[in-house]
């Protein structure tokens, strides 16, 4: 071992924070600790030996003791390494669920583009090259996005993210997202309905994160409505919140899926079947970004007949 | 008589590109945008391929496969899986229910996958 790495080894602390854990569930620090209350309770059983040679039950209970406190430091430090553990299975997990994700739009731009580039692609009239153009360019925009939800994910997880916070009329900033969604909800065959109290006060928050929480909710409502369907938002006042709420009449969520709906990744069963795009991470990012503007999310969803999503978030 | 194709893929984006390429080659290409649609035409088109994705709406591929291969009707139609998955198991469990090749797209252009099929008719 060259002696730079020895020092790094010895730089506990450093490395306590690259795991992101706390030192008291950072193995290296435990280690540190028990090796101290070692070398401690050898010195003290020692010299408390020597005084009270006399009385050799008090040596016996000082050592069980402190092979008490040993052993439960040893147990924490087993359980820290599991979650370690975990949380590398959960980095690989998320590297082939990742990949995977990409891949789909991936092939489609590159067998896309084989096809225009292809010798076989001057049999095909401009009209469909337009179409093909458009796959394209719908492909990369899929892949963009799921890049930004990941590194979201990834500055949420991190902590990373430092909130911006201005007065916002959350009103208008629902009509805005509900107007940019609008053809999405047409071609879906969704009417979207709007309902807000009067003279609804501002709340000091940060709009992009805000954006992006009512971004998700709202997409998620159009894209698992079925056809004919409809979208209704309301907007309250409720003591020093804001009360958001968005009602669809969808697929709903499957009673024994609905405690996992906020985890990452995950996706409800007959949303998988209902539309296999999609990548688990929309309430995800919607639960982080309530949970650190001081709100509070949640439903309500029966199987077939739709789910209900609200949000509150502190005026001040 | 040309040969006939059945293409099981929700990519709307992948049933245009192989399909069209597919038709230019001389076969007949048969679009299902998910799984029950696919295993249903399997049956009333007696295709001479099927060409499946995994990863399906209402019925995932390995269920389809599975049915394909019960079915005595069309458990002679050769399937090759058509996927982005390539978890050990789930090329394992495919090549057991019966699939003749499993191809991971990823790993395939256009042109080879166009080759691949051509290939399979021509042995």
């Amino acid at each position: 071992m060259k002696p730079e790495n020895i020092l790094s080894q010895l730089n506990i602390f450093g490395q306590c924070k690259q795991y992101g854990i706390s030192f008291w569930q950072c193995p290296q620090f435990l280690f540190l600790i028990m090796g101290l209350i070692n070398i401690a309770s050898s010195l003290t059983a020692w010299s408390i030996g020597n005084k009270f040679i006399d009385s050799p039950e008090a040596v016996i209970l000082i050592v069980l003791s402190v092979t008490v406190i040993l052993f439960i430091i040893a147990f924490i430090i087993v359980q820290s390494f599991d979650k370690l553990a975990q949380a590398n299975r959960m980095k690989s997990e998320f590297i082939s669920i990742v990949s995977h994700q990409l891949r789909s739009p991936l092939t489609n731009l590159k067998w896309a583009l084989d096809f225009l580039t292809s010798g076989n692609g001057g049999m095909i009239s401009e009209e469909k090259k337009v179409e093909y153009y458009k796959t394209l360019s719908e492909n990369a925009e899929r892949m963009g996005e799921l890049i930004d939800n990941l590194l979201i994910v990834s500055r949420m997880e991190q902590g990373k993210i430092v909130l911006k916070k201005e007065m916002i009329s959350l009103e208008e900033l629902i009509r805005g997202l509900i107007h940019d969604f609008q053809p999405f909800a047409t071609a879906s065959n969704v009417k979207i309905k709007f309902k807000a109290e009067d003279k609804m006060p501002k709340i000091f928050a940060d709009p992009y994160q805000v954006k992006l929480l009512v971004d998700n909710l709202l997409n998620n409502a159009i894209r698992y409505t079925k056809n004919g369907g409809m979208v209704e938002i309301g907007l309250s006042s409720r003591k020093e919140k804001l009360f958001f709420e968005i009602k669809d009449s969808g697929v709903g969520i499957p009673k024994e899926d609905q405690k996992y709906i906020f985890q990452k990744f995950f996706r409800a069963g007959n949303a998988l079947k209902q539309q296999t795009q999609g990548s688990g991470l929309g309430l995800y990012i919607a639960k982080s970004v309530v949970a650190s503007s001081g709100g509070k999310i949640n439903f309500k969803s029966e199987e077939g007949k739709g789910s209900t999503f609200w949000f509150t978030l502190p005026i001040k | 008589m040309s040969k006939t194709i059945l293409l099981i893929e929700d990519e709307q984006a992948l049933q245009k590109t192989i399909g069209e390429r597919l038709s230019q080659e001389g076969y007949e290409v048969i679009p299902a945008l998910d799984g029950e649609i696919g295993l249903k035409l399997a049956g009333t088109k007696k295709p001479d391929l099927i060409l499946l994705d995994l990863i399906l709406p209402k019925l995932q591929g390995l269920e389809v496969l599975k049915k394909l291969k019960e079915n005595n009707e069309t458990k002679e139609i050769p399937v090759a899986v058509l996927t982005n998955l390539e978890q050990i198991e789930t090329v394992n469990k495919a090549l057991e229910l019966g699939a003749t090749t499993y191809l991971v797209k990823a790993n395939y252009s256009l042109e080879e996958v166009i080759g691949k099929v051509k290939q399979f008719f021509n042995q």
